[in-house]
Parts: C-alpha cells; sequence; structure tokens
C-alpha cells in the first residue's frame, strides 16, 4: 500500500507541482494518475521512489516512510518504466533486463538466466537477447523496458507515460498486453499517463489531476464516467462519457432474443435479414431480403458483412450496444466464448437494461 | 643527400623514437585521468563548467615553446627533466579533452540517465556504468587528435634537449645532415599514423553498439 500524506511539491522557481495530495494506493491494482500537462501526475510518481524529494508532508510504502532509507536501496526495491523505455544503448536487451538483479549483487549468471525468463514473459524472441536497442522497434524497446522493470520481482511497478511515444496499433497491444501480465502478476501498479481513454483502460482506480497539483477525483472508472466529481472532470473525461460509460457496466441478465440462421451453402430461407454461419455455428455475415436467392445455396458473394459481436461471457452493456447499433439489420449478434452464436439482441433491450440498472444504484 | 647517415645511426634513431612514444603517449593518459573527473565536475554545475571551459581553453592558447621553458620555473625542477615536457602536453591533452568529454555526457540522453538512477543506480557507479561508456566514442575522438598532436608538439622539447625525434631537427640543421631531418619528419608522420590507427581500432573495440545498425528493426 502507498499512502500520500498531505504531500506537497514546491520547485526552487516557487511553483508548486503538487499540492497537499492525500491519496492511498492499494495493493495489488493498477492505479491511474491523470491529467492535463502540468496537473503534477509525473511529479507525484516519481516521489514514490524519491526521484523527486518532497517538500512537505510523507510518502509511506507499507507503513515505512520512503525518505527514511537510502534512495538507491529504495529505488532496487521498486520497478520503473519510463517514457521511450530508457534502456541503456550500450548495453545487449538481456544486459539491460539484467541491470537490477546485477545491482543487487547476483551472479551475472543468474541474473542472465532470469533476463532470458523475463523475455519470454513479455514476448520477445530470444534471438533478441544479443541486439542493442537502437536495433528494436519502438514496440519491442518498450516491452524490454516493462521486462528490465520486473526483473528483480518488485511489489511495485511506477509506469511512466510508458506507451505514449509509440502509434496507436502499438499502444492498443502493448496496453492489452499490460493487463494480461497484470492478472498473472497482480502487481501494485501507478501508472503514469495524460489519456483519458488509456486511463479508463487500465485503472482499477484512476487519480485525475487538476492544473495546480491537486487531485480532482479519485474513483472507479466506471463512476468517474457516470459521475464525474465537477466541470474540470467532465470536461477531461471528454466526449461521448455516457456510451463509454456503458463499457463499465456488466451486460449479465440481458435477455437474448431468438435468431433464425443459415449455414454457407445451405438453400437460403425466405424473410427479411437472415445470418449466416459456418459449420462450427460462427458467423459470417448477413443475407439480406433483396439479394435472396429463392432457394440456390448462399454463397460468400451474397453477404453483408456483419456488424460488433457482444460476447456473451465477458461483454459489457457497451460491446452489446454496439452490437446491435453496428448490425446491419438492427439485431446484434450475441456469441459464447467460442464465437459461437447464442442469440441477438436489439437496442433496445440494452436500453432498458440500463434503466434497470440506473434504478437499482 | 647523403643516405648513408642512416644506416650509421639505427641504434640513436630507435632510442629516440622509444623516447618520443613515451613523451607523446604519458601525458595522453595523464590528461585523460585527470579530465575524466574534471569533466564530471562540468557537467555538475554551469558555473563550474563555464570556468573549467575557460581556463582548459586559454591553457591551450600557450605556446608550446614559452610553456616548455616557463615550467622548470614553475615546477622548480631542472631545464631538462622530462617531467617539463610531460607536463606541457599533459596540460594540452587536459584543455583538449575536458571540453570534448563535458560535451558527451550532457549529450547522454536524459531518459537513459533518469532511467538508471531509478533503476538503483548510485550516482558515481551511474557515471562509470552508463554515463561514461556512453561519452567513450567522443572522448576516443577526442584522445586521437590529442595523441596525434603531441606526437608533433614533443619535438619542440628539443630546443631544451629532450624532443625524441625533435633531436634529429635540431641536430641536422646545426650539422646540416638534411637526410637526419628528413628521417625524423617522415617517423613522426608515421608514428603519428599508427597511433591515430591504434586509438581508432581501439574505440571501434570498446563500442560495439554503435555499429549495430537498425536495419533488424521489425
Amino acid at each position: 500500500m502507498i499512502e500520500f500524506r498531505g504531500v506537497t511539491k514546491r520547485f526552487p522557481d516557487g511553483t508548486v507541482a503538487v499540492d497537499e495530495l492525500d491519496l492511498t494506493v492499494t495493493d495489488g491494482g493498477i492505479t491511474v494518475f491523470v491529467g492535463p500537462s502540468g496537473c503534477g501526475k509525473t511529479t507525484s510518481l516519481r516521489m514514490i521512489n524519491r526521484m523527486i524529494e518532497p517538500s512537505g508532508g510523507t510518502i509511506e510504502i507499507d507503513g515505512t516512510d520512503v525518505m527514511s532509507g537510502d534512495a538507491a536501496h529504495l529505488r532496487r526495491g521498486i520497478g520503473y518504466v519510463i517514457q521511450q523505455a530508457g534502456l541503456f544503448p550500450h548495453r545487449t536487451i538481456l544486459d539491460n533486463i539484467a541491470t537490477v538483479p546485477m545491482l543487487l549483487g547476483w551472479s551475472r549468471a543468474k541474473a542472465r538466466s532470469r533476463a532470458g525468463e523475463l523475455m519470454e514473459i513479455v514476448g520477445l524472441a530470444p534471438e533478441m537477447a544479443k541486439r542493442y536497442p537502437s536495433q528494436l522497434s519502438g514496440g519491442q524497446q518498450q516491452r524490454v523496458g516493462v521486462a528490465r522493470a520486473l526483473a528483480a520481482d518488485p511489489p511495485i511497478l511506477l509506469m511512466d507515460e510508458p506507451f505514449s511515444a509509440v502509434d496507436p496499433v502499438v499502444r492498443e497491444s502493448l496496453q492489452d498486453e499490460l493487463l494480461r501480465l497484470q492478472a498473472e502478476l497482480s502487481k501494485t501498479i501507478v501508472f503514469v499517463t495524460h489519456d483519458i481513454d488509456e486511463a479508463v483502460k487500465l485503472g482499477d482506480k484512476v487519480a485525475v489531476f487538476r492544473t495546480g497539483g491537486v487531485l480532482a477525483q479519485y474513483d472507479e472508472p466506471g463512476h468517474l464516467l457516470a459521475r464525474p466529481a465537477d466541470d474540470f472532470v467532465d470536461g477531461f473525461v471528454g466526449r461521448d462519457r455516457g456510451y463509454r460509460g456503458l463499457g463499465f457496466l456488466s451486460a449479465d441478465g440481458l435477455p437474448l432474443g431468438a435468431l433464425e440462421t443459415v449455414r454457407l451453402g445451405s438453400p437460403a430461407p425466405s424473410g427479411d435479414w437472415t445470418l449466416v454461419v459456418d459449420d462450427a455455428d460462427r458467423p459470417q455475415g448477413w443475407l439480406a431480403g433483396r439479394d435472396r436467392t429463392d432457394g440456390a445455396p448462399v454463397t460468400a458473394e451474397h453477404l453483408v458483412p456483419g456488424g460488433s459481436l457482444y460476447d456473451v461471457t465477458s461483454g459489457s452493456l457497451r460491446s452489446a450496444l454496439d452490437a446491435a447499433l453496428s448490425s446491419p439489420s438492427g439485431r446484434g449478434v450475441a456469441v459464447d466464448a467460442d464465437g459461437r452464436v447464442v442469440g441477438s439482441i436489439g437496442a433496445d433491450d440494452v436500453l432498458a437494461a440500463l434503466a434497470t440498472a440506473r434504478a437499482a444504484a | 643527400m647523403n643516405w648513408s647517415w642512416i644506416p650509421r645511426n639505427l641504434d640513436r634513431v630507435a632510442e629516440l623514437t622509444v623516447q618520443h612514444l613515451w613523451l607523446a603517449l604519458l601525458p595522453v593518459l595523464l590528461g585523460l585521468i585527470v579530465a575524466l573527473p574534471l569533466a564530471w565536475l562540468a557537467t555538475r554545475a554551469r558555473v563550474i563548467r563555464t570556468v573549467l571551459i575557460t581556463v582548459t581553453g586559454l591553457l591551450y592558447t600557450v605556446p608550446s615553446l614559452a610553456l616548455i621553458v616557463m615550467l622548470p620555473l614553475v615546477l622548480g625542477i631542472g631545464i631538462l627533466n622530462p617531467l617539463n615536457v610531460v607536463v606541457a602536453l599533459t596540460i594540452y591533452t587536459v584543455a583538449l579533452l575536458v571540453r570534448s568529454i563535458a560535451d558527451a555526457l550532457d549529450a547522454v540522453p536524459q531518459a537513459v540517465v533518469a532511467a538508471a538512477t531509478a533503476m538503483g543506480y548510485t550516482p558515481l557507479r551511474r557515471f562509470v556504468a552508463v554515463e561514461l561508456p556512453l561519452a567513450v566514442p567522443v572522448t576516443v575522438a577526442g584522445l586521437r587528435v590529442a595523441a596525434v598532436s603531441n606526437m608533433s608538439l614533443v619535438t619542440v622539447g628539443a630546443i631544451v634537449g629532450l624532443g625524441g625525434l625533435g633531436a634529429l631537427f635540431t641536430d641536422g640543421f646545426q650539422r646540416d645532415i638534411p637526410a637526419e631531418i628528413l628521417t625524423g619528419i617522415v617517423l613522426v608522420l608515421v608514428l603519428a599514423l599508427l597511433v591515430d590507427v591504434a586509438l581508432l581500432a581501439i574505440g571501434r573495440a570498446v563500442t560495439p553498439w554503435t555499429r549495430a545498425g537498425a536495419g533488424a528493426r521489425a
């Protein structure tokens, strides 16, 4: 547990980066600090491992003031992932990852074998081990940065805008990777970003900072979208928050409607819209009434592409509504974990479920 | 020209060559040892940097002959003491290296330094393990300039009787033996070239990462 108590950071030029911050980071979750530039989120993160020292207040990790011991010793026990990876250009990937174990006095052989394990964990091919950072893509470098931070198995991981320098596609895959890793490792992660979508996607809890280093709201992402504390948070959370908030509401118990399906290659039935599936009942596309082949077998060229799919095992109201809205027939396709069609969903059903959830809250 | 001077004086030439190498290269090593902590200091505070760069810059402009003649007075040693040449050339080497090493240390990416600190490096260990290795390419470039320039500066010492191969110039002029002068010039050039190539090779050997191309990007 990391506890900020009345923490203030005033720089020599008089600017107050963080003002009387009280905040508790709970163990085993991802806590995201988010806000516009100059809001003190990075300063707050860096005070945890004393890269920046507070001018007032205390920060305690599991009850121990971070200022009480040796700074270098403290830092070896806290993983740190920096913007643009910050890899050591003169060391191979393997030796970059082995940095903290070597600082902790492990033998070179043991440190390198641990580094090898980590390459596997973060999904780096073994042949990368002997390369230098300049030979890797931005996304690969950032994976190395995460592996390096995890090498000595620290309970806490600080991530300072780690994915801001990579393109959106790579960023999304790194985010998914982080969530997968976290599901296995259950670290206490503090993650800084200026991107509210990233914050809402990754955070178990999100702390929104406003300019001047004041905490505006500290809440679960669903609550943040549903009930912003003030106009600043509302504006920062941005457009479509009502729709995005549906992503945090479970679609459990949403009634599924029946759905007429036809196998690819079977004779086309009559009716307006029919969902076409393959031999494993996985959706392939829709057959429109006007394209009816009057009993002739349905082939791939007759199909209208389908919309997004709603997975009944893990889907939210957002994915259910999107499935309905994006489907050409107006009926969203519900599938199970294996991708087999189990029924259909209408936008009205989602809105009705939302009204029920609101009434219960 | 009478070339027979060369075979008759091979022993003397060999002895002077060895002396020349010592007088030129020992100051390069000493200069590096002095310049490293000074360069580190220069990166700590802007004031220190300005003072150091200005002072070392001024030192470099002192004419070599004047320095070699004046040093015995300053150091309180005999004018024929080899230390005079060694100290003079060490001063030039330091003057050359402090600025370039300080620039090289400043050029280490901020994210790399911050990452090293966050990993738990103490400042001294970080300097040795991260900042210094990254400053090697620029440092080696500075060392090459210093070594080559020392090769020619050593000969000035011959005026006070301590100049390695420079002795061939003074002696050759006084006794009018062109072959002796020519031998000196050619040997100084060859030595300078060899030392330059050797330093280049050492520099490349210790910085394999600078040649790792970006071709393997995926």
